[in-house]
């Protein structure tokens, strides 16, 4: 009877190791190839990756108006866009949340934001939350580096913009950064992801 | 058996009573680890919050409530403040004592998150909340990597037999 109960629990506790496990391989991993999307920007046009034909790749930034994570960490996207948009590396911002659940990232307030920031990089409203469930986003900011590979784009980098969420000058490792320099020299990425405290994803209510 | 009761009792009311003018401490990781792995059987109900993480924010009363609901059982609640040490004065102490939370709340001092992670929950991804509800002893290990839905808890908590 104890042996009973003892391998039932053993089989529970396998589920919920097996169930977790899936939940992490969920969205892209490194190296994976990336599906192109169609995502309307803040001016109203549409924006894909395939349209920059000269780009080497991209700098996609999972942000918001709203997370206090991400408003720390959005003007070194911004510099990032500056550093690397011209040497083919140019920021892709998305936006997922919710606007029901986080009315601060409506559209409206999105076109607020980028007009009031002076974005000089596209910023995507993510409405349908697809596209951040595609590549796996979990929180903001959640950043994926993407390499032009032949005609298709692959997964270089996962994770944070460096070590230090607080101070830009206090982070001792630039992880996006690190790694379009090392794509840009034709090195391989060194470290290709590392988590960062951000918040939650606002994903609708199913 | 009775005076055990008694003594967990008197721990529990001393602890309680410690709690309501609880100053957060600063920790480190060694420190959570230590925390969280006791050689013992209570359950630790341990969640990962900031103060500027309006979610955790809005299910903090949902840890209180199970500590409250659970408190002659072997449950033990430990908020996990993820608010950068600058801020201890200035915000998360003022937080804990103006919303009278009594659960236990620490602030853990680690701003890299790739140093410690994988040592307690290598399925997170640093979004917040995060809540982990653990035993080393009796292997009980589960992890919730959004806020918690109403009674998601205590349905959780029943399932391992206080």
């Amino acid at each position: 009877m104890k042996k009973t109960a003892f391998l039932s629990m053993l089989a529970l506790l396998l589920t919920v190791a097996l169930m977790s496990t899936r939940s992490l391989s969920d969205g892209y991993k490194v190296g994976d190839t990336v599906q192109d999307f169609k995502l309307k920007n803040v001016d109203g046009k549409t924006v894909s990756l395939a349209d920059k034909k000269d780009a080497k790749g991209y700098i996609i930034a999972f942000t918001c108006n709203t997370c206090p994570v991400a408003k720390a960490y959005e003007s070194r996207i911004m510099a990032l866009n500056d550093e690397f948009a011209s040497k083919g590396y140019p920021v892709l911002a998305i936006q997922a949340n919710d606007a029901e659940q986080s009315p601060g990232d409506s559209y409206a307030a999105m076109q607020e934001r980028a007009k009031s920031k002076k974005y000089a990089f596209p910023y995507l409203h993510d409405e349908s939350q697809a596209v951040a469930r595609t590549f796996g986003a979990t929180n903001t900011p959640h950043m994926f580096v993407v390499k032009k590979d032949g005609g298709q784009y692959k997964i270089a980098y996962i994770g944070a913009i460096d070590n230090n969420q607080r101070d830009a000058s206090a982070a001792d490792k630039k992880y996006v950064e690190e790694a379009v320099n090392a794509l840009l020299s034709g090195k391989s990425v060194t470290t290709t992801s590392a988590r960062a405290v951000g918040c939650g994803i606002k994903w609708k209510n199913a | 058996m009775k005076s055990i009761f008694g003594l967990f009792l008197i721990l529990l009311l001393a602890g309680a009573k410690s709690a309501q003018s609880q100053s957060v401490k600063v920790i480190k990781f060694n420190q959570l680890n230590q925390l969280v792995n006791q050689p013992n059987d209570t359950l630790y109900v341990v969640n990962f919050w900031a103060t500027w993480c309006a979610p955790c924010v809005k299910e903090l009363p949902q840890f209180e409530a199970v500590r409250q609901a659970y408190s002659d059982k072997k449950l033990a609640v430990l908020l996990v403040s993820l608010d950068d040490k600058s801020d201890l004065t200035r915000k998360v102490n003022p937080f804990v004592r103006n919303r009278k939370i009594r659960s236990r709340v620490v602030l853990l001092d680690e701003t890299d998150l790739n140093t410690w992670i994988d040592k307690i929950a290598p399925e997170w991804s640093g979004a917040l909340p995060m809540t982990l509800i653990i035993n080393k002893q009796r292997k009980i290990r589960q992890y919730i990597g959004k806020p918690v839905k109403e009674g998601e808890l205590t349905t959780i908590i029943d399932q391992y037999k206080l």
